[in-house]
């Protein structure tokens, strides 16, 4: 166990190890992304009330899945590099952060095409909107103060308290625009319905979700990539592989 | 001379700090009314943007005095760790036996009192003005009394993240802003449940629990942001 985590904190293995999973996961998210965009956006049955305006949840709803998810990678790589100092785990979370940012832009921009067609407004103050704001600035946040850093040692550390701190916090923020929601609801706005997702509908969007969080990996280990080379740049272990390449 | 054993007691250097902290507050009387008169105009300036209709401002009141209050607190925040950065305390501090997260709240409490407490206290002043019933003039006082522990502990976060850097205060909202939702959330809604007589204790209690949580976690993560920020 502790062997393959000094492994990985090895920049040289894991430039290695990275490229050959990577190698293997692109063309397996490539191929999930299409499959489970077309079986979603041909094959399913149209919606009975939102006719094949709902389709739009296989994607709104995987880059909303995988963006919260996302937070969490972040700050568990935060965590271990505050405790441990593993340079790896700094890479981890200075790569997470802009992909998550990305995926909840995402989540946002297409609930917004979907609520015209849905409720008449490109923007409502719902719970779930309000907090998915809410996760796009704690990101943008995350993002700003590495940028700001000049020492990118000394940003990893800040940034990982910060995201520490907004793990603490989001449970609370999650709860508290949902309870503020409830009391000053507007007109109701119910539009999953009241019947669960039909499974023709269901598997594809969990083929999406898979899709999503293989495409998140692949973007974070690509990112990783590129600081990896960027920082070990004047190296023997990167010139050995120019050289060979 | 021993250098391992401290010659004062913990509680003795935490009353040291915040004594030290304090006295530069009151010699620096300017520090402590700014963020004052800076609600005092921000009030202001609703009642000419909304119109001066007495029903829609007194329905307005907790929510325009809880935000007004949040952007002072943002305001001030700042500049909490600023001065001894510049001056190398930060530093003695570091050097200090004395866990850090204590010394820190030392500052922090005494900033309170200057800003959140006395802000809090003078807040029913403006409540009046902006025609909030007088059901919920104590409970904004007590709501903004248990809130700005939290919201100036949370700043403390920020501003010992951001001190390093030069041009830290745009960061600085970004960073605290999403932070202070719940606070504010349960603030404005005691105010207005004390309003329209409904169950305002119980959001009280949560604003207790959320100050109460800071106290013990944020020190931490303030004295770990304050030695990164230190040692860059």
């Amino acid at each position: 166990m502790w062997t393959i985590i000094h492994k990985m904190g090895s920049p040289p293995w894991f430039f290695r190890f990275s490229g050959a999973l990577v190698r293997w996961l692109l063309p397996l998210t490539i191929a999930l992304l299409c499959v489970g965009a077309f079986w979603g956006l041909l094959i399913a049955p149209p919606d009975f009330r939102q006719g094949n305006s709902y389709r739009i949840i296989y994607i709104h709803v995987p880059a909303a899945v995988v963006a919260l998810a996302g937070y969490y990678v972040m700050a568990f790589a935060g965590a271990v590099s505050l405790i441990w100092r593993i340079k790896m785990a700094d890479v981890t979370m200075r790569a997470a952060a802009p992909v998550g940012a990305a995926l909840t832009a995402i989540a946002l921009f297409t609930g917004a095409i979907w609520g015209k067609p849905t409720w008449g407004a490109w923007w409502v103050w719902d719970a779930r909107i309000t907090s998915m704001l809410l996760l796009f600035f704690l990101y943008l946040g995350v993002v700003a103060l590495f940028e700001a850093y000049e020492n990118k040692t000394a940003a990893a550390r800040a940034c990982a308290v910060l995201s520490l701190i907004g793990t603490v916090n989001i449970p609370i923020i999650y709860k508290s625009v949902d309870w503020w929601y409830s009391l000053h609801q507007p007109a109701s706005i119910k539009f999953m319905g009241e019947s669960a997702i039909d499974s023709s509908m269901l598997y594809p969007l969990l083929l999406m979700i898979a899709a999503f969080y293989c495409l998140f990996v692949v973007a974070v280990l690509l990112n990783m990539r590129a600081e990896v080379l960027w920082r070990h740049r004047e190296s023997g272990w990167i010139q050995q592989l120019v050289e060979r390449a | 001379m021993s250098h391992d054993v401290p010659s004062v007691s913990l509680i003795a250097a935490f009353a040291g700090q915040f004594a030290r902290h304090a006295k530069a507050l009151i010699n620096s009387p300017a520090d402590v009314a700014n963020p004052l008169l800076f609600f005092f105009m921000v009030v202001t300036l609703f009642p000419l943007g909304l119109g001066p209709d007495p029903e829609r401002l007194s329905s307005m009141a907790p929510g325009i005095l809880w935000v007004v209050a949040l952007l002072a607190s943002l305001m001030v925040s700042g500049k909490l760790f600023a001065s001894d950065f510049e001056d190398g305390s930060l530093e003695q501090l570091m050097l200090s036996p004395y866990p850090l997260a204590i010394l820190a709240l030392a500052e922090v409490a005494a900033h309170w009192f200057a800003t959140g407490a006395l802000l809090a206290l003078i807040a029913p002043v403006f409540g009046v003005m902006l025609g909030l019933p007088s059901e919920g003039l104590l409970v904004l006082t007590l709501s903004l009394l248990l809130g700005s522990v939290c919201l100036t502990l949370i700043g403390a976060l920020g501003s010992a993240l951001t001190v390093s850097i030069r041009r830290g205060g745009l960061l600085l909202s970004l960073l605290i802003i999403p932070l202070n939702v719940p606070v504010l959330i349960f603030g404005t809604t005691a105010v207005y449940e004390a309003v329209v007589g409904g169950n305002w204790v119980s959001w009280l209690a949560l604003l207790g629990g959320l100050a109460l949580g800071s106290l013990a976690l944020l020190p931490i993560a303030i004295g770990a942001a304050l030695r990164v920020s230190v040692d860059t």
